[in-house]
């Protein structure tokens, strides 16, 4: 009983020096989650991708459109079951700063693909039936304020001029990392207007979707589609969805690279300062420790002793970090508007910050532990007086 | 009191040394402490070791006690060779036999009177009911009864001395060991304290070694021992 009556009140000793070593550990576990947190935003897509869809885009660039009548012969191969083409829009909505991803989609069988994408009937009628009709989820809807009706004007950059849609359908998440920040149109509509306004870009797509029936060859059919093109103008390239969207995040891996490195430093910068607090308090303590010492108590006491007090502090800071990293996340994800299409504090990110502190709470009290209970009685009783 | 005197019937030694030396290392430099000495004290004698500084009275006190270990020579207390003793041993030998007094109280700033005078027990198998019992003992023993939930930043120089005294005493210990008990207190606060330890020898036959400067507390120890360059010398 004494042992954890020691800690706590040797813990609250220094209560100035506890409280910024706190502050500092709050700050770093803190950071540490959001910095995480905006890793696993990065690899979202790679995390929502269904492992029965396959992607075929032009085996030279993901930049370089393939026919569009490619779409009957990519159906045509064995174990397909569906086929739709799709294009990355990238249009401006009144500001470049207001981005959103958005899709010209074949939208019966897109949508007949990605169930997760939860539609009212009705609506997914009325869209259906309106060739400038879009389908908005409902963080973007949220975030621009998006009804049903309102038009969305779009300035084309990819695909050049002014473009209008009227908001049909508002999509929900089916699942938890379902992305409804997207928007989607026609991928008819933009095929006329562009044999209107640039003829000899029409009747080509970015990409197609493919869903298998067999999941399990996944990797024979994607062989088989691009056998279709081996040696065509546009050959193809046939992946998983989730390999496609990790290529796609890989293009910028370094910035990912660097933001992880960066949470790990703050945590190796708060365990430099947290070995600090541990080593001042412990030759602080010493005579303490060697009057323990002298009374009976062994040096595994002791040591036990500075982890304790070191695990307490450590502890403090973590509950106190993770507790702040929900709140501060929501708010930066608000901040960031649809740049983030889902930030939320995972589970495993959690489970990292606790890792950490119990990492810090053990490091930072190794060396002076192993001091304090390796001092020499007579040593340690020196120092008092 | 007399110079090597005892006013108790013949009893048997309790710390028994022979030919005791040890030396410490000063760079490179071997400096000698304690030389060759021998040295019998009895059961429930009360001891006081007087010496210059760096006499070396604070280091043979220290190996009586088991907190350093000598070079050279056999060193048996209550029985035991503690020369020869582990550090693991050496410390529940400690926790069993030894009282320990210092001249800095040395308490747990952080735990009150009580919690300090507890803190031996927590090394034995008592209850918590029977620690309580032992440790209001003790404090009433001292004179501290109603200063147990103080801590000892609340508590003067003589009161400080004196919880470290009922520490010294909560486990019965064989041997108790002081260093200089008295060298951080005024006149008053050092007459109570070897009026204190003066009874515990009395009263209740603790064996006590006292390690002091001052030959106002040596006049309360029965026997005198001193030291000179690391050597016992008539006194």
């Amino acid at each position: 009983m004494h042992f954890f009556k020691l800690i706590t009140r040797n813990t609250l000793r220094h209560k100035l020096r506890t409280a910024l070593t706190v502050l500092g550990l709050v700050i770093a576990f803190l950071s540490f989650g959001l910095l995480q947190t905006i890793v696993d935003a990065w690899y979202h897509g790679a995390e929502a991708a269904a492992p029965n869809r396959l992607i075929t885009r032009n085996a030279v660039s993901l930049t370089i459109p393939l026919p569009k009548h490619y779409r009957e012969k990519v159906r045509a191969v064995q174990g397909v079951k569906t086929v739709a083409a799709a294009n990355w829009f990238a249009g401006v909505y009144k500001d470049p700063k207001n981005f959103f991803p958005q899709f010209a989609v074949e939208a019966v069988p897109y949508f007949s693909m990605y169930p997760e994408y939860r539609l009212a009937e009705d609506e997914f009628r009325d869209f259906l039936r309106d060739r400038k009709g879009a389908v908005v989820g409902r963080k973007l809807a949220q975030t621009f304020g998006f009804k049903v009706g309102d038009v969305v004007p779009l300035k084309g950059t990819i695909f050049p001029g002014n473009w209008d849609f009227v908001v049909r359908a508002i999509y929900d998440a089916g699942e938890e990392k379902t992305d409804t920040s997207l928007l989607f149109f026609h991928w008819d509509y933009l095929n006329e207007t562009m044999k209107q306004r640039f003829p000899l870009r029409a009747n080509q797509t970015g990409i197609f979707i493919v869903e298998v029936n067999d999941v399990d060859r996944a990797a024979a059919i994607s062989e088989d589609i691009d056998k279709q093109f081996k040696n065509s103008t546009a050959e193809t390239l046939t992946e998983t969805e989730q390999a496609f969207q990790i290529g796609f995040v890989k293009q910028t891996e370094a910035i990912v690279i660097a933001i992880r490195l960066v949470s790990f430093v703050v945590i190796f910068i708060i365990l430099a300062v947290m070995a600090n607090t541990m080593a001042m308090t412990a030759r602080e303590r010493l005579g303490e420790y060697a009057t323990l010492k002298a009374l009976g108590f062994g040096p595994g006491y002791v040591a036990a002793l500075i982890f304790g007090e070191s695990l307490a502090i450590a502890a403090v800071g973590c509950v106190i970090g993770i507790a702040l990293t929900f709140p501060i996340g929501e708010w930066f994800a608000g901040e960031m508007g649809t740049l983030f299409p889902v930030f939320e504090v995972s589970t495993e990110t959690v489970a990292l910050q606790a890792a950490c502190a119990l990492a810090v709470g053990l490091i930072a009290a190794a060396l002076p532990a192993r001091r304090a209970a390796g001092v020499r009685i007579v040593e340690g009783l020196r120092s008092i007086g | 009191m007399s110079s090597d005197t005892s006013r108790s019937a013949p009893r048997p030694p309790i710390i028994e040394i022979r030919n005791l030396s040890k030396s410490y290392r000063r760079g490179a430099q071997i400096v000698p402490v304690l030389s060759d000495i021998t040295l019998d004290i009895l059961s429930g004698d009360f001891v006081a070791l007087m010496g210059p500084s760096g006499s070396g009275k604070s280091t043979l006190l220290n190996l009586i006690a088991g907190i350093d270990k000598p070079d050279g020579g056999s060193l048996r207390v209550a029985g035991a060779d503690i020369a020869a003793m582990s550090e693991a041993d050496l410390a529940d030998w400690r926790a069993e036999h030894v009282g320990f007094i210092f001249q800095f109280y040395n308490l747990m700033p952080v735990l009150t009177a009580f919690e300090n005078v507890e803190l031996p027990l927590m090394l034995t198998r008592l209850t918590a009911r029977e620690r309580k019992d032992h440790v209001e003992t003790a404090l009433e023993m001292v004179g501290l009864a109603d200063r147990m939930d103080h801590y000892p930043s609340e508590l003067s120089g003589g009161q400080q001395q004196r919880v470290a005294i009922a520490r010294a005493v909560i486990t019965d210990p064989t041997i108790l060991v002081a260093d200089e008990p008295t060298g951080d207190l005024d006149r008053v606060s050092a007459e109570d304290i070897l009026n204190l330890m003066d009874r515990l020898n009395s009263e209740l036959g603790k064996t006590i070694v006292m390690v002091t400067h001052d030959p106002n507390a040596a006049r309360y120890a029965r026997s005198l021992r001193h030291l000179e360059k690391g050597v016992l010398t008539e006194g």
